[in-house]
């Protein structure tokens, strides 16, 4: 099966796209011809022209208002937001513009759009630059919220999300824009709301999201080397809407639950899983639900500063067998 | 500051169908009438405890969202502002089905899940009624966007209120809007408080929106928004070159609200007598002195008094005998897929 990068995976989803509906469209600073600050939507602008394809002013604002207003009459927009840091200076229309439209016409207004942004640490940028803000989109009502950790899974979830009717807030990790991964020719189409188990195991279940699932895998496999324990893995994919079956399950089986979260601690993503299976898995549990997170602070600049805050497999290793004791 | 002292006399002589015409000019009379004998009643109702939540009164800017309005065509799209149910009315949609928002029955535009903040109702071109000030330029843009890529003739218009100059949203949209020539109207309804202060303290030019519209090439368009005729007039033209694709317009409408800000607003940061200078020029007065002296009958006006007063009637005892609106619809809609599920 043919290799190609996450980068190239977000062009090829964007692409397929496209080329499928003339009504999607795609806006962003610096997306057009000069193919994207990170370089992940080279090409789009010369297939698809410049109609279709738009540089923006440096007005995030604009940018996600215009493709609201576009996706409200008949549009299906894609709009980037260069890092997910600047979805503060936008969040208007994340928290309060696209979500509630619907709801608050009665269900005469459609918002059917993308935001994708680059989002997440390790690329030594700083408290401003760096930030894994999922959580801060996961807790508004209306709103669609997913975050792939592999090529493969960002064609897919890309196409499910162009296609799908609601806005999605799509979380690219700058991280992983040079991780390569076999994607299949031809169309590819995932599903929104589906989480992916990676590693089957018995020991302990890992719930981890886009730079954190490889980290995890990585401490999975040296805790079935080092120390017998075996991991079940799982990718959530999509926090909103979000496969609390595929997790629950999975606890009801290891009767352990952890998670691996870049977010700061307060209120990121894990915390409602812990909270869901506290609910409706407790009786499952054998020990305590544990949190693996970035500490709650900024995120430093210096490399050896950032490396020590983010989760590591050797943190998320101590952490499991600590709590497994092993 | 122009007001309505500034205005040119009818000339003697010139009939009622010059421009406008006397089919349009009648439509002109009776939506502002309309509007406000609507927002009259809503303020009422609301001193009956009837009308709940907040409410912003279009009184005494009747003749901007009636000489817009007249100068749409089918298709046209309005974006309004929490100070919107006169730009709602102004497009067709019923008294009833305001009124009934206002009072948050089941019969209300959107069955009280938007309240008199975010009236909409796409049927009639009304993409919503925005809360957050300035929200709604940019969205206006993406809609006007829509239309030049696909070629479609609407015009998005965009009404906000002098205080909206202030906030980014403003800049970020009219800059875009002017760059990429989009076919959309953005109209400023100087009121001239953006809400309790004056718009004069808060900005270092006279004119909120005119006196910018030169930072993006726009042509600096000033016009007494009390005389329905000249909104009328500007309208046309704006739609014209917006049609031919000659991009965004702004337009500074100078009005003045008869209410305070909202309903609990009684407006006493106002000098005294100025509320009571505005009034000599009432855009509804102005506008039914003006059709005497163009010669429409008594008889005619009064029948257009009586039926816009008959229907507001009726859509009073309409909403006040309505249902409250059943609780089940709280959890629609709130995805695409009619309910609010966000987990399996």
């Amino acid at each position: 099966m043919p290799e190609i990068s996450y980068r190239d995976a977000v062009t090829r989803g964007i692409a397929q796209e496209m080329t499928r509906d003339p009504d999607v469209v795609f806006l962003g600073e610096d997306v057009a011809k000069p193919g994207g600050c990170f370089k992940a939507t080279v090409g789009l602008y010369e297939q698809f022209g410049g109609v279709r394809v738009r540089d923006t002013p440096i007005s995030e604002q604009a940018i996600l208002g215009a493709a609201m207003g576009a996706a409200m009459t008949g549009l299906k927009p894609i709009a980037e937001i260069m890092f997910s840091d600047f979805i503060a200076v936008c969040f208007d229309y994340i928290a309060n513009e696209f979500p509630k439209a619907r709801y608050m016409s009665n269900g005469q207004t459609k918002c059917p759009l993308v935001v994708r942004t680059a989002n997440g640490a390790g690329s030594r940028f700083g408290a401003q630059h760096s930030q894994s803000v999922e959580n801060w989109c996961m807790m508004i009502p209306g709103l669609k919220v997913v975050a792939p950790s592999s090529p493969v899974d960002v064609v897919g979830l890309m196409a499910a999300a162009v296609r799908d009717p609601d806005p999605v807030i799509f979380f690219e990790h700058k991280s992983l824009y040079n991780m390569k991964g076999e994607v299949p020719d031809g169309e590819i189409l995932d599903t929104l709301g589906t989480a992916k188990i990676l590693r089957q195991g018995k020991d302990c279940t890992i719930v981890a999201l886009a730079l954190m699932v490889g980290r995890a895998l990585e401490a999975a496999e040296r805790l079935r080397i080092d120390h017998n324990i075996d991991c079940e893995v799982i990718d959530v994919r999509s926090l909103v809407p979000l496969d609390t079956k595929t997790i629950l399950a999975s606890v009801a089986k290891t009767h352990r639950l952890f998670t691996v979260e870049e977010n700061p601690r307060l209120c990121g993503w894990g915390a409602e899983i812990v909270s869901i299976v506290a609910d409706e898995g407790f009786y499952d549990l054998d020990g305590p639900p544990v949190r693996i997170t970035t500490p709650h602070i900024p995120l430093p600049a210096a490399d050896i500063m950032e490396d020590v805050v983010l989760p590591t497999p050797q943190r998320i290793m101590d952490t499991i067998r600590r709590s497994l004791g092993g | 500051m122009a007001t309505a002292n500034d205005r040119k006399p009818v000339p003697a002589g010139s009939g009622l169908n010059d421009d406008i015409g006397e089919d349009k000019r009648l439509a002109l009379y009776r939506s502002q009438v309309r509007l406000r004998d609507s927002e009259q009643r809503a303020f009422d109702l609301f001193l009956q405890n009837l009308v709940k939540g907040t409410s912003h009164l279009s009184l005494g800017q009747e003749a901007i969202a009636a000489g817009f309005a007249e100068a749409m065509v089918k298709g046209d799209l309005s974006f309004c502002t929490y100070r919107g149910h006169a730009h709602t009315l102004a497009r067709g949609v019923p008294v009833e089905k305001v009124l009934g928002e206002l009072m948050q029955k089941d019969n209300g535009l959107m069955r009280g899940k938007g309240g008199s903040m975010h009236l909409t109702s796409e049927e009639h071109g009304v993409m919503g009624s925005y809360a957050i000030i300035g929200a709604h330029l940019p969205i206006a843009c993406g809609a006007a966007w829509r239309a030049q890529i696909r070629g479609d003739k609407d015009v998005s218009v965009c009404f906000f209120g002098d205080g909206t100059t202030n906030i980014g949203a403003f800049h970020e949209a009219v800059n875009f809007a002017a760059v990429w020539k989009l076919p959309v109207i953005f109209v400023c309804e100087n009121n001239l408080y953006m809400e309790y202060t004056p718009i004069k303290d808060v900005i270092p030019i006279p004119q909120p929106a005119a006196d910018r519209a030169s930072a993006y090439g726009l042509e600096r368009i000033l016009i007494d928004g009390n005389d329905a005729d000249i909104v009328y007039r500007t309208a046309q033209k704006a739609f014209a070159k917006a049609r031919a694709g000659e991009g965004p317009s702004l337009i500074e409408c100078l009005t003045y609200r008869h209410s305070g800000h909202s309903r609990a607003d009684p407006a006493k940061y106002r000098p005294e007598g100025e509320l009571e200078e505005w009034k000599k020029h009432d855009p509804v007065k102005l506008y039914r002195e003006r059709l005497k002296q163009f010669g429409v009958k008594d008889d005619v006006i009064a029948e257009i008094d009586a039926s816009v007063r008959k229907e507001v009637d009726d859509a009073t005892e309409a909403c006040k005998a309505a249902p409250n609106p059943p609780l089940d619809i709280i959890s629609t809609d709130v995805y695409a897929d009619g309910g609010w599920a966000w987990r399996n």
